[in-house]
C-alpha cells in the first residue's frame, strides 16, 4: 500500500521560498502570478493492508517527523 | 468590518489588569475600540513598557566619556576613537524559541541585527547565550537542535560572524529555555541614526517585507507565564527570511548615506504600533497612519492585525519629502516594499485610519509616558545557608565530572554550525575567552563576550550580579582588550512574586556596582520577566554582554601554551567551593554562598594582565570549574599536557574571583613576578605545560583520553 503526504506551510505563515518563486516567475515574464505557496510531497511504501490502519500510522508519522505542525499542515492520501 | 465588543474577558485576554483598564478609560474618557485595546495592550505589556523594571533600571550607570548613546534607542553607541563607533545590544527571544525553536531563534537573531543596523551600523559580530533544561528532559534535544540551527541558519545566511556565546543546562529551564541574542555593528560617529521624528507633515514610510498575521498577540504572550494551555494561545509563528534582511540592511545603509532619512525605527515586538509611537513620542509629534497603504501579504487583514503584526524584516522611517523619489528607487533596486503610510502631525494624536473609518484615535504621548509603572514589593534574598560538607572525590574524578558534563564539555557541536569567519575579519573564533573581530580597514579590533553564572545569582543576587560583570571584564581582558561598555539581558521569573523581584533588585545592584568600578557602563539592554512554567521560575539569569577595544592588533593575547611554558596563577585563591561547578556536576549539590567579588582586585588584576601582555603567551580567565578546568582547557586547545602542583580540591576547583591562568615562557617569569610585586597582584607558579598527560597533584591521566571525553560529552549527553 502506498501513501502520499503533502506538507504545506500553514495559511498565513511566511513562505520565503514561495516568495522567491513568485519573484522569479515575474522576472521571467509570467505576469499575473499574485501568490505562490510551495511545500513538499512525501511518498511512502507501507506494509499495512488496511487503509484505515495505514492512514492512522502515516498521521502519527506526520505528527512526529514529517511535518513541523507548529508552522506546517499536512494531508494524507492512501493510494 | 465590525470589531468585537470590549468585555472584561477580552481585556483580561489582552493581559491588562482591571486597574490598568481603568487608567485607559481615564486617559481617553471613553471605552476604547478593539484596535485601541490592542494598541494599549501592546504598549503597556511588560515587554514594551518595562513597567515592573523601569524604576530599578534607572539606577544603572549608563554614562561615561566613551558613551555616545545609552539605553533608550534601538541599541547603545560607544566611541572607539578615530571617528568610529561600535553599536550593540542583546535581546531575548525566549518564548518564541520554546514554541518553534528554529524560527524563534532565527527571528531573535534577525531582530537584534535590525536593532543595530537601524542606527546606521553594519553588523560585524553576533553572539548567543542559550540556556536549556536538563539534557535528559524530553524536549531539550529538540530545542537545542532547533535553536542552534536557527541561529546558524539566519546569521550565516545574513552574513554576520557568530563569535561567542554560552550554552548551559539546568533543570530550572526545562519548561522555559532562554535565547539571548547579541549583535554589534560599526558606524562612523557622525552618521548615527536615531528614532526621534522631527518636522510636521513629513512622510512616514514603511520599508522592507510585507505585513502578514505573524505573531499577532506575540508581545502579549511574551509577558505571560507559560501553562498547559500554551498550545491554544499560539499565534501564527513568525518566520524569518535572512536574505530579505540582507537586502534591507543594504537598502537602509544606502538610503542613510543618501541623506534622505530623518529618523528610523525597526519594527520588532508589536511592530507598527510600537515603532510609530516611539518615533512620535521621542519627537514630540503625533502620527497619522492610513492602513490601506501598508503592504500586505494576506487578504482581509484588519486594523487590529496590522497594528499588532510582528512580521519580520520591516522598518518605519520618517523621510525628507523632497527625497522621496530617490528613496523609492533605492528600495525598488533591492526589491523591497516602500510605501508612504502616513505623516507626522503637530497635535498629540495617534490616528489610525482604515478605509474611511477611524480605527484608533489616541493621545500618542500618553501611550508611552503614561504606561503603568510599578514599584513591585520585593524581599531581599536571605543569606545563603552554609555550604554542606563537601563529599570526597578524587582530583581527576572531579575534572572528569566537569569535562564530561554538557555544561563544561567542548561546545564545538554548537559553534561549528555557526559561521565565525564571514567577513574575513575574525581574529579569535569561539572557544576562547572572547571573540575578536578586526575593525575593517584599521589596525583596531573589538572583543566580545557574554557571561553570567545563574547559580551564583540565585544564592546571592548582589554578588552574582557583580560576578557576571566581573567575568565579562576578565574574558575581555584575557584576550588583551580594554573593556568599554556593557549590554544586559535580564531574564527572571514572575516579578509579582516578592522573592523574584528581590532577585531582580539585588542582581541589578550588583551589576551597577561592578559596572561603575570596572568602568563599563550599560548602554543598552532588555528585560524578560515571567520566565516561569507552572509556577517554577528559572534561575535568575542576567546575561551580561560586553565589548572591549584593542587599539592595536599587537595588544591581542591569543597564543597557545608551548612545551615548557609555566602555568602561572594571577589573583588570590582561598578555595571557595560554595555554588561551584564541581559540586553541581559531580554531586548535584547547589549549596553555599556565591563567591564574593572584590571589584578593586578585579580592576587591579585586569590592569596587570593588560600591562604585561607581552610576557603572556596565553591567558584565560578562571570561571566556574576553577583552576583545574582552566588549566585543562588551555592545555587541551594547544594539544599539550599540563601538570598542576596541587593536591587539594578547594585549590583546584574553588571559584574565587579576580583570577587568571597564564602561560609564561620560563625566561619571562622573573620579570612578571617583579611586575606583580610592584602592582600588588598575587602571583603563584602552579605548574607547567607540556607532555601528553594531565597531572593534578599525584594523579595523572593521558590527555588524549580526557580530550576524547571533553570533545564528545556534549553530543553524547544530548544524543545528537
Amino acid at each position: 500500500m502506498k501513501a502520499r503526504v503533502t506538507v504545506m506551510l500553514k495559511t498565513g505563515v511566511l513562505d520565503p521560498q514561495g516568495e522567491a518563486i513568485r519573484h522569479a516567475l515575474g522576472s521571467l515574464g509570467f505576469a499575473g502570478v499574485t501568490g505562490v505557496r510551495q511545500g513538499k510531497v512525501i511518498e511512502l511504501e507501507l506494509a499495512a493492508t488496511e487503509a484505515a490502519t495505514a492512514e492512522a500510522e502515516v498521521k502519527a508519522m506526520c505528527e512526529k517527523l514529517l511535518a513541523n505542525t507548529v508552522i506546517e499542515s499536512y494531508r494524507v492520501e492512501i493510494l | 468590518m465590525s470589531e468585537p465588543q470590549i468585555t472584561p474577558d477580552l481585556v483580561a485576554a489582552h493581559g491588562l489588569k482591571p486597574d490598568e483598564y481603568q487608567r485607559i478609560l481615564q486617559i481617553i474618557g471613553r471605552e476604547p475600540t478593539f484596535t485601541e485595546l490592542g494598541i494599549f495592550s501592546a504598549m503597556w505589556n511588560e515587554h514594551c513598557s518595562y513597567k515592573s523594571s523601569k524604576i530599578h533600571l534607572r539606577k544603572l550607570p549608563t554614562t561615561g566619556p566613551q558613551v555616545i548613546c545609552g539605553p533608550g534607542e534601538n541599541a547603545g553607541v560607544v566611541d572607539i576613537g578615530d571617528g568610529d563607533a561600535v553599536i550593540f545590544k542583546m535581546e531575548s527571544h525566549n518564548h518564541p524559541s520554546y514554541i518553534e525553536p528554529h524560527q524563534g531563534a532565527a527571528t531573535g537573531v534577525g531582530g537584534i541585527l535590525r536593532d543595530v543596523f537601524t542606527m546606521g551600523a553594519r553588523p560585524i559580530a553576533a553572539m548567543n547565550a542559550l540556556s536549556f533544561g536538563l539534557p535528559s528532559h524530553p524536549k531539550t534535544a529538540h530545542l537545542v537542535k532547533g535553536v542552534v540551527e536557527g541561529v546558524g541558519g539566519y546569521g550565516n545566511a545574513f552574513g554576520v560572524p557568530t563569535v561567542g556565546g554560552e550554552v548551559r543546562f539546568h533543570k530550572s529551564y526545562n519548561g522555559n529555555c532562554l535565547v539571548n541574542a547579541f549583535a554589534a555593528g560599526l558606524a562612523r560617529t557622525n552618521a548615527i541614526f536615531y528614532s526621534a521624528a522631527s518636522g510636521v507633515g513629513m512622510p512616514v514610510v514603511y520599508l522592507g517585507a510585507k505585513t502578514g498575521r505573524d505573531g499577532v498577540g506575540g508581545a502579549t504572550m511574551a509577558s505571560a507565564e507559560f501553562d498547559e494551555t500554551i498550545e491554544e494561545k499560539r499565534p501564527t509563528v513568525q518566520v524569518g527570511d535572512p536574505f530579505t534582511e540582507k537586502c534591507l540592511l543594504e537598502a537602509c545603509l544606502e538610503l542613510m548615506a543618501s541623506g534622505a532619512v530623518i529618523s528610523i525605527q525597526d519594527m520588532g515586538a508589536a511592530g507598527l504600533t510600537c515603532s510609530a509611537v516611539e518615533m512620535g513620542d521621542k519627537g514630540g509629534l503625533g502620527i497619522r497612519l492610513q492602513l490601506d497603504d501598508v503592504p500586505q501579504r494576506e487578504t482581509n487583514m484588519t486594523a487590529y492585525e496590522m497594528m499588532l503584526s510582528e512580521s519580520q524584516e520591516r522598518m518605519l522611517m520618517v523621510l525628507k519629502p523632497e527625497m522621496e523619489a530617490e528613496a523609492r528607487a533605492i528600495f525598488r533596486k533591492w526589491d523591497l516594499d516602500f510605501a508612504i503610510v502616513g505623516e507626522t502631525i503637530p497635535e498629540d494624536r495617534f490616528l489610525i485610519l482604515h478605509g474611511n473609518e477611524v480605527k484608533a484615535d489616541l493621545p500618542l504621548s500618553k501611550l508611552a509616558s503614561s504606561a503603568p509603572e510599578y514599584d513591585r514589593p520585593w524581599v531581599e534574598t536571605p543569606p545563603a545557608p552554609a555550604l554542606v560538607p563537601v563529599p570526597e572525590i578524587g582530583l581527576l574524578d572531579g575534572l572528569q565530572a566537569l569535562i564530561g558534563s554538557p555544561n563544561h564539555a567542548h561546545k564545538g557541536w554548537v559553534y561549528e554550525q555557526y559561521d565565525a569567519q564571514v567577513g574575513a575579519d575574525t581574529l579569535v573564533t569561539p572557544g576562547l575567552p572572547a571573540g575578536v573581530v578586526r575593525v575593517h580597514g584599521t589596525g583596531k579590533a573589538l572583543a566580545f563576550t557574554s557571561d553570567v553564572t545563574p547559580r551564583y545569582v540565585r544564592a546571592n543576587p548582589v554578588q552574582g550580579g557583580r560576578q557576571a560583570v566581573a567575568e565579562a571584564y576578565r574574558n575581555l581582558t584575557a584576550v588583551g582588550a580594554l573593556p568599554l561598555a556593557t549590554t544586559d539581558n535580564l531574564n527572571f521569573g514572575n516579578p509579582e512574586k516578592p522573592e523574584i523581584m528581590g532577585q531582580f533588585v539585588g542582581a541589578l545592584k550588583g551589576i551597577g556596582e561592578a559596572c561603575i568600578a570596572l568602568d563599563m557602563p550599560i548602554v543598552s539592554g532588555n528585560v524578560s520577566l515571567y520566565n516561569e512554567t507552572d509556577g517554577q521560575p528559572i534561575l535568575p539569569t542576567p546575561t551580561i554582554g560586553a565589548v572591549g577595544l584593542l587599539k592595536s592588533l599587537d595588544e591581542l593575547i591569543a597564543g597557545k601554551p608551548e612545551t615548557g611554558d609555566l602555568a602561572v596563577l594571577v589573583g588570590a585563591t582561598k578555595g571557595h567551593l560554595g555554588q561551584s561547578a564541581l559540586l553541581a556536576e559531580a554531586f548535584g549539590i547547589e549549596s553555599g554562598d556565591a563567591p564574593p567579588v572584590d571589584l578593586a582586585a578585579e580592576r587591579r588584576n585586569g590592569e596587570f594582565i593588560r600591562a604585561n601582555r607581552k610576557a603572556l603567551r596565553a591567558c584565560t580567565d578562571l570561571g566556574d570549574g576553577g583552576l583545574a578546568l582552566a588549566a585543562f582547557e588551555l592545555a587541551e586547545a594547544a594539544g599539550l599536557g599540563v601538570w598542576i602542583d596541587a593536591n587539594d580540591i578547594p585549590f583546584l576547583f574553588g571559584e574565587d574571583q579576580a583570577r587568571y591562568l597564564v602561560a609564561v615562557a620560563q625566561a619571562d617569569l622573573a620579570g612578571l613576578q617583579a611586575a606583580a610585586k610592584a602592582a600588588g597582584v598575587p602571583l603563584a607558579l602552579v605548574g607547567q605545560f607540556g607532555g601528553e598527560t594531565v597531572t593534578l597533584g599525584s594523579e595523572s591521566a593521558p590527555m588524549a583520553e580526557l580530550s576524547k571525553l571533553y570533545r564528545s560529552a556534549f553530543a553524547a549527553a544530548l544524543g545528537v
